[in-house]
């Protein structure tokens, strides 16, 4: 179960936030090619400084609450959903401000 | 290179890709710094779990040694440079034809 521990975070993130896009319909998910172009960026630049901060060692990852899948640079998978996921948890509630507040656009 | 200098350079780059190369100027805005004060309230309770266990841990010599809630203060700059690179992407790619199309 504790090797879950991590990946429950995530799941507990996109959890909390669906109700935006299910009740408050702030359209996030549905706009999804434009979800994924602006993933793309933001995973390339912090996989690589996580990667980067992985290898001088300036954090380390306790395996006992990972899914024992590591990806290139010893990254866990976890880290490369974590900037997928919360990305995706910041664009929904931006969208949600605005939604219940357009005037805050500008 | 410490995370201490990491970050700070980190959240100076992301302000710069706001008003500068895409011109987004969400930090202008108040629907932004809204949106960052409810992230960084989530963004404390997840990371505070991350690294409370801890699942993450870091090296005493790569920080400054103050904490928040268990995260080293790294983090916050960390986390800001994260939402601002993103949400300035998002709103870049986006316009109303984008969001009018999709509904």
């Amino acid at each position: 179960m504790s090797h879950l521990s991590y990946l429950a975070v995530l799941a507990a993130c996109l959890v909390a936030t669906a109700p935006l896009e299910l009740v408050l319909h702030v359209g996030v998910y549905a706009q999804w090619r434009r979800l994924l172009l602006t993933l793309l960026p933001v995973v390339v630049v912090f996989v690589a400084w996580d990667v980067f901060a992985i290898s001088r060692r300036m954090w380390t990852y306790d395996p006992r609450y990972l899914v024992d899948v590591t990806l290139p640079g010893r990254l866990p998978l976890e880290e490369l959903l974590f900037f997928l996921v919360i990305p995706t948890c910041a664009v929904l509630t931006y969208e949600a401000v605005l939604t219940r507040r357009p005037e805050w656009r500008s | 290179m410490s995370y201490t200098l990491l970050a700070v350079l980190g959240a100076a780059a992301a302000v710069l890709v706001d008003l500068v190369v895409l011109r987004t100027r969400l930090l202008t805005t108040r629907a932004f710094w809204v949106a960052y004060a409810i992230i960084v309230f989530f963004q404390l309770v997840t990371n505070g779990v991350l690294t409370g266990i801890p699942i993450v841990r870091y090296d005493p010599d790569a920080i400054i040694g103050w904490h928040l809630v268990f995260a080293p203060v790294e983090d916050l700059l960390f986390g800001f440079a994260l939402v601002m690179i993103t949400l300035s992407t998002w709103v870049k790619l986006g316009g109303r034809e984008t969001r009018r199309a999709a509904r």
